[in-house]
């Protein structure tokens, strides 16, 4: 399996306090590569190098290589907005621009330069379907996107990536504010989407770690503990720490 | 002994009424006094003549009406953009230094600045250094002044106040840094930018002090912001201190009232049709 992603002694600072050490990580495509671990553990923060998201925090710092298809997405010269394009993120809060649905999916493409409206119109249905959500709120294109359910709204962020035509999407914790069946929703429009891109994402949650994924990382204290495939952390553990984790002894 | 928790409810509850009511009271008797003495003063030929001037206390508030408008749209003309566009700056560029926080600290004091200082700066700046003599665009120059740090602080505010959530959503979806400003942040802060330029036409409308000393006060018609002029506070004034046409005062006062009162109800209808448009239905 090629390799999409990969990092290379991954270090990141907050001011002093090292939150990331030596993370070297590969991520395969078209498949969905889980992280978890305690709170604290760094799993965020390393999700947020992918997309170089932690550049907007002050006095922080990142050493080592990320690379995106073999290319250092933190060398001099790389363009951020590019590098964004190709790497899109869901976050944990959803997040809709108070905007209207259809405004809130067609804001990528837009700022992209287009606004052709026959275009526009296509790839928010296209991307509204691949959500799938198309079908719930088809007739409130309209209406804010604010104004429909927490897993509608997390379902239109998804949107809103997916119009961008991302290669990799980052989700940060995307059900942790959702109830159950919303949260069963994304997990199955995860596994759709796969075919088309290449997932990680971060999650608290062992057992959504477990019925989604196909690789899991293990972070604690800024290091990546274990790296495997998910069938195989979960079952047999090499190290000692993955496996009090994930039997509930501490985190 | 200690009060039971539903009678401390009680209490709380007749102080706070007790205190809405005293206040709203208050306003209510100021307006009803003014309208009830004023009015009878208002009709077409108080609003379409001009006031006589001096001492005499005759005549109409037309060239005071056009003065106000003048000043009104001068000063926003200027202090808007500028206001608007520094407030984005602190909120959005300048880092957390020693420089942007005198910077802060600043603007927060200047707010504070009684207007006739604002006045008599720009009496020296504008009507004598840079010559321009009494006139209405020296009266709204120094309005700006006056106006610029309360925009900039309350356009800060809004602008901090949108989630961090939304920045970064825009920002992971390749937009620029000033795409996600201007498309993200500046349309989620619109209401509290709405209510800074709404605080600074009432502003403009009552200020007096600072115009007392830079735009002159002629009763004549302006033609153009050069000429020497008065707004209807300014004439107000003129009329409650140097005449005993009191009723005339009163009636421009109502005049001023039922003005901010339009200008708000305006300024409030934009921007709500504003906000339907860029953010959708409920």
């Amino acid at each position: 399996m090629r390799k999409k992603m990969n990092t290379i002694d991954l270090d990141f600072y907050y001011g002093k306090n090292q939150a990331l050490k030596g993370v070297n990580l590969g991520i395969n495509e078209n498949e969905i590569t889980a992280l978890i671990g305690p709170s604290g553990c760094g799993k965020s923060t390393f999700l947020r190098c992918l997309n170089r998201m932690n550049d907007i925090i002050l006095q922080s710092r990142v050493e080592g290589r990320v690379l995106l298809d073999d290319v250092d997405i933190y060398q001099p010269g790389v363009d951020v907005v590019e590098l964004r394009k190709k790497v899109g993120m869901v976050f944990q809060q959803p997040n809709p621009f108070p905007k209207s649905i259809y405004e809130n999916v067609a804001y990528g493409p837009r700022r992209l330069g287009l606004h052709n409206r026959g275009s526009l119109d296509n790839i928010v249905e296209k991307s509204l379907r691949d959500a799938a959500l198309w079908d719930e709120i088809k007739e409130d294109l309209g209406k804010s996107g604010l104004s429909i359910s927490g897993g509608q709204q997390q379902r239109l962020c998804i949107a809103r990536v997916l119009a961008v035509e991302p290669e990799v999407i980052l989700m940060d914790e995307p059900c942790s504010a959702l109830d159950p069946i919303a949260t069963l929703k994304i997990e199955e429009l995860m596994q759709d989407l796969k075919k088309n891109y290449t997932i990680v994402i971060v999650t608290h949650n062992m057992q959504q770690a477990a019925r989604v994924s196909d690789w899991t990382g293990f972070f604690l204290l800024g290091e990546l503990v274990e790296y495997g495939k998910t069938s195989e952390l979960f079952s047999i553990p090499k190290d000692k720490r993955t496996e009090d984790y994930i039997t509930g002894r501490f985190g | 002994m200690r009060l039971s928790p539903p009678v401390t409810q009680k209490m709380a509850w007749a102080a706070c009424w007790a205190a809405a009511f005293f206040a709203i009271a208050a306003l209510l008797t100021i307006i009803i006094y003014v309208f009830a003495r004023g009015v009878g003063e208002i009709g077409w030929a108080f609003l379409s003549t001009d006031p006589i001037g001096g001492l005499s206390g005759q005549g109409g508030i037309r060239s005071a009406i056009v003065g106000t408008i003048y000043i009104v749209v001068l000063t926003l003309a200027m202090a808007a953009p500028l206001g608007i566009g520094a407030g984005i700056y602190l909120a959005e560029y300048a880092g957390d230094n020693w420089f942007t926080r005198i910077v802060r600290w600043v603007i927060e004091t200047l707010a504070g600045v009684p207007s006739i200082v604002f006045g008599l700066f720009g009496f020296a700046l504008f009507v004598i250094a840079l010559n321009l003599s009494f006139c209405i665009l020296a009266g709204a120059l120094t309005l700006a002044c006056l106006v610029l740090p309360t925009i900039i602080r309350t356009t800060e505010e809004a602008i901090k106040a949108v989630p961090q959530g939304h920045r970064e959503g825009s920002l992971a979806l390749g937009a620029t840094k000033w795409q996600t400003i201007r498309h993200v942040v500046l349309p989620a802060a619109m209401p509290g930018i709405v209510t800074a330029i709404i605080l600074a036409i009432g502003r403009s409308v009552e200020e007096t002090a600072c115009l007392y000393v830079t735009m002159g006060g002629s009763a004549n018609m302006p033609i153009t912001p050069l000429d020497n002029g008065r707004t209807l506070s300014l004439h107000l004034f003129y009329l409650a201190m140097n005449t005993n046409a009191m009723e005339k005062a009163l009636a421009t006062g109502v005049m001023l009232i039922i003005i901010i009162v339009i200008i708000n109800a305006i300024t409030r209808w934009l921007s709500s049709r504003w906000m339907i448009r860029m953010q959708g239905r409920v």
